[in-house]
């Protein structure tokens, strides 16, 4: 038994403890949220936090988050969540949608770090997620937005 | 002519589509023409159906025929509905149809999204099945105020009347309006009078999509579901000789192997244990004819095979004569790759064939062949078989797969395991996994007038068919030219006296698809190329060159226009910079791109800037069209990128690690300009992709002088000494 901690819920599950993080969270606990994109960490799909940092969570064997805090896109807290999610609506962002649970994951990270984050910190951080629809420039200007939104102090 | 049946009187109600009472409509328009005839396929009959659904809540569901992958078309049919319906928009829920002939394309006689026509084949229909459902409910208030019809009107979501004020909501209406018999031959709107339609809108299902909560094939959970990976031959029309499944049925969490005649599959409790499983198989295969396929072989045949004429696509004069009659002959040799077209959700599917029925979840572009598919690989009737569309992680065409694979293999599956199994391909196995965008050998040539102007044009295309020996063949195939191979270049529009367009088929062996603007993917970048070519042989702005060779085309001439004087072609750009456009027509609609490059001392391309205009004609959504602008700029962009190659046999590339795609720091500003017009109805999902590629060689060769003929481009061929 691996006991885990998943959107500030515990379980404790019976897997190989080599099994990726990202096949408990679908198959194990059933957030499916998370997506399976390449299994190689190529591409981003499968982003959640581990601890607080943006992981590939289709290459990290589960007994690595043993212990540890995972969040999934269910369970973004609404301080960065919200405005995000909003923004995200805002901008008509998604097409197919596959990807995009994996970008927020992955905007979130940025926009705690970095306030206002130019576009060249967009670039850093969001160029291991693939959108394959090419839902780049809105997300380049949902992130934008979420991030006024967060400064004005709106996204609350 | 089409029927309306008032559905709720037909007992649809007790079978609990409606809880609390409601009114569904099924609108029946009988296929414009039935292009098709998949097998094992009955005369198209009526059944009730519903294309729309109002319940006592107020909300109105939209039942929606086409796959949602990406292509906004959940949103766009629900607003013609919703604009006809006088609907409170956000009222309105969206729903996949099943797959049933009733849903029908109406253009190609099967359920199938492809083509770049769900907007258009489901203008007339939706529209009809709002302003019916509209009519019922007008009828219904005034029986209830005990007044004319006619004094009564629709507004959000509610009849009112005028003189006294009464209103009554949809909601309220629905159940009375049920028991109507339905109103034949409304009036439709006047298009000026649209509110919805032609506005930006905001699309329905975005709110799931940012949440987690969206639900996509590889979501779907049933009770008692194992899940499987295959091991497919390695080489196309490979087999299994023998397998070893000891070491594989050791691995804890795996339950079977199961030999099937698309691979050997490993079926466990999860992913991870049908992956071990799957590694720890011992199979010697049989490799099959085409265990010595090499690409650069591959090519060699193609440019034999281009040596002597093929099945005429377009004869127009006497282009032999002609060139060689000319003053000046340019001729190119132009070849693009083999392509995946890797959806992010990588293909899967689920399938719980019992004794009596099969049930099958999964995103597909192509219900109808898949429900034939899976009844004959369950070995049931269809009507035992019932296929559940999901929303789609990405199509491209890859899920409108015409043998149906990815659904046969799950059936396949469960039938033998005797349980619900879900079938996931691995990124590698779709990479892999073939049905690719062929590849293609092209051979051009021109004539020139001493002023530069082409008087003749020749153009040879070698590539495989996807489409002979299909159902689909009768249709599509016309005097032995799959029109899919050389659409984009049989009907070159430029005015040239003198055209010949042949096509030689390639052998078969890989299985090859349609992606993303089919044909068009390799004909618009042969001869947008060339025209460029030309343009420069005959010292000629390209923009210019194109305009006058265009005079007979004003639409193309306006589109081209909009997109030059949006990117400031008259305008010079900073040194270092160059600049490309190019101009394609397809699926009905007309695209343009200009774009700016810069490319590094070491030979790394930059695309900075496109512009685009588009003429689709009348316009539903603007934002979808502006989004699949943008998705198909970085979609033509990524086939700068990639290829997939072949090595003994065995495709070369892997993952997105070695098949790259367009990532957010490659993306350029984009900008999207839509023509304001009243011409024919045209396609959005596709027809932004063909003239990205010209466009982008068009600038390089701008920049550098160098003429890439070839896809991908790579940072070689543009390094300076």
């Amino acid at each position: 038994m691996i006991k885990l901690k998943v959107n500030r819920k515990e379980y404790a599950v019976d897997v190989s403890p080599d099994t990726p993080l990202l096949w408990v969270i679908r198959e194990t606990i059933g957030l499916t949220g998370t997506k399976f994109g390449c299994g190689a960490a190529q591409c981003g799909a499968c982003t959640v936090h581990l601890d607080g940092e943006a992981v590939r969570s289709c290459v990290t064997a589960v007994e690595r988050a043993a212990g540890r805090e995972v969040v999934t896109i269910e369970g973004l807290p609404d301080d960065l969540g919200m405005p995000l999610k909003d923004a995200w609506i805002a901008e008509d962002v998604p097409q197919c949608g596959y990807c995009q649970s994996g970008q927020i994951m992955a905007a979130a990270v940025l926009l705690r770090e970095t306030t206002r984050p130019t576009d060249e910190d967009i670039d850093d951080c969001m160029t291991g997620n693939i959108c394959r629809c090419g839902t780049y420039p809105r997300i380049r200007r949902a992130i934008h937005r979420a991030a006024a939104a967060l400064s004005k102090g709106t996204g609350k | 002519m089409s029927d309306v049946v008032n559905l709720s009187r037909r007992g649809f109600l007790k079978a609990g589509a409606l809880a609390g009472g409601g009114l569904v409509l099924g609108v029946y328009v009988p296929p414009r023409a039935t292009a098709v005839d998949p097998p094992a396929a009955k005369p198209t009959t009526y059944k009730p159906n519903a294309f729309l659904r109002i319940g006592s809540d107020d909300t109105v569901t939209v039942i929606v025929n086409h796959s949602e992958m990406g292509q906004g078309i959940y949103t766009g049919l629900a607003m013609i509905v919703a604009e006809e319906l006088d609907a409170d928009w956000r009222k309105v829920r969206v729903e996949a149809a099943p797959a049933d002939p009733v849903y029908n394309h109406t253009m190609y006689g099967i359920q199938l999204t492809g083509g770049s026509t769900s907007t258009i084949s489901e203008w007339d229909r939706f529209r009809k099945a709002g302003a019916t459902a509209r009519a019922m409910l007008i009828a219904a208030a005034a029986a209830i105020w005990k007044v004319a019809p006619a004094t009564c009107r629709a507004s959000e979501g509610q009849v009112i009347h005028q003189e006294s004020g009464l209103f009554l909501s949809y909601g309220e209406l629905a159940e009375p309006a049920s028991r109507l018999a339905p109103v034949r031959n409304v009036a439709l709107k006047d298009p000026k009078t649209f509110k919805l339609i032609g506005k930006p809108t905001r699309r329905l299902d975005t709110p799931e999509k940012v949440n987690g909560t969206a639900v996509f094939g590889i979501d779907v959970t049933v009770p008692g579901m194992l899940t499987a990976v295959l091991a497919r031959p390695p080489v196309f029309g490979g087999k299994a000789r023998s397998v070893n499944k000891a070491k594989a049925l050791a691995i804890p969490g795996v339950r079977h192997v199961v030999e099937t005649d698309r691979g050997v599959a490993v079926v466990a409790d999860g992913f991870w244990p049908a992956k071990k499983g799957r590694a720890a198989l011992e199979i010697e295969w049989d490799l099959g004819p085409l265990a010595t396929l090499d690409s650069h072989l591959q090519r060699e045949e193609y440019i034999e095979l281009a040596r002597t004429p093929g099945a005429v696509a377009r004869k127009q004069g006497d282009a032999e004569s002609a060139l060689a009659a000319s003053a000046r002959v340019i001729e190119a040799v132009y070849d693009l790759p083999y392509l995946a077209h890797a959806p992010m959700e990588p293909l899967n599917c689920v399938a719980d064939v019992r004794p009596d029925g099969c049930d099958v979840w999964t995103g597909t572009q192509a219900q109808t062949l898949e429900h034939h598919a899976a009844a004959q690989a369950a070995g049931l009737k269809p009507e035992q078989v019932k296929i559940h569309t999901t929303l789609l992680g990405g199509g491209f065409g890859r899920r409108a797969a015409l043998d149906c694979h990815f659904v046969r293999e799950a059936v396949l599956v469960s039938k033998a395991v005797k349980a619900p199994v879900k079938v996931i391909w691995t990124r590698e196995d779709d990479i892999k996994g073939g049905y690719y965008r062929p590849t293609a050998h092209h051979v051009v040539s021109a004539g020139l007038s001493p002023q530069g102007r082409p008087t003749a044009w020749k153009h040879r295309i070698v590539c495989q068919s996807f489409l002979i020996g299909t159902p689909f063949e009768a249709a599509i195939v016309k005097n032995g030219v799959d029109e899919t191979c050389v659409e984009g270049a049989a009907d070159v529009p430029y005015d040239v006296p003198n055209i010949l367009v042949d096509w030689k088929q390639a052998p078969n062996g890989v299985p090859v698809q349609w992606l993303r603007s089919v044909g068009h993917t390799h004909t618009a970048f042969v001869v947008e190329s060339f025209l460029d070519e030309l343009a420069h042989a005959a010292r000629t702005d390209p923009l210019a060159y194109r305009r006058e060779l265009l005079a007979n085309h004003p639409r193309h001439q306006r589109v081209l226009d909009l997109a030059a004087r949006e990117f400031g072609w008259e305008k010079p750009l900073a040194p270092g910079r160059g600049r490309g456009l190019a101009l394609h027509q397809s699926f009905g609609s007309i695209v343009a791109h200009a774009v700016e490059v810069t490319v590094s001392k070491a030979g790394v391309l930059a695309v900075h800037r496109v512009v685009c205009a588009i003429d689709c004609g009348p316009v539903v959504n603007p934002d979808s069209v502006r989004a699949q602008m943008e998705g198909s700029i970085v979609f033509g962009l990524s086939t700068l990128a990639h290829e997939i190659t072949f090595a003994l046999g065995r495709v070369r590339q892997r993952n997105f690690h070695d098949y790259p795609v367009l990532r957010m720091n490659e993306t350029p500003a984009i900008e999207v300009h839509i023509v304001r017009s009243t011409d024919s109805m045209g396609g959005v999902g596709e027809p932004g992709v063909p003239p990205v590629a010209p466009a982008v060689a068009n600038a390089i060769f701008d920049l550098t002088g160098k003429r890439l003929r070839k896809l991908p481009i790579r940072a070689l061929d543009l390094k300076q000494a």
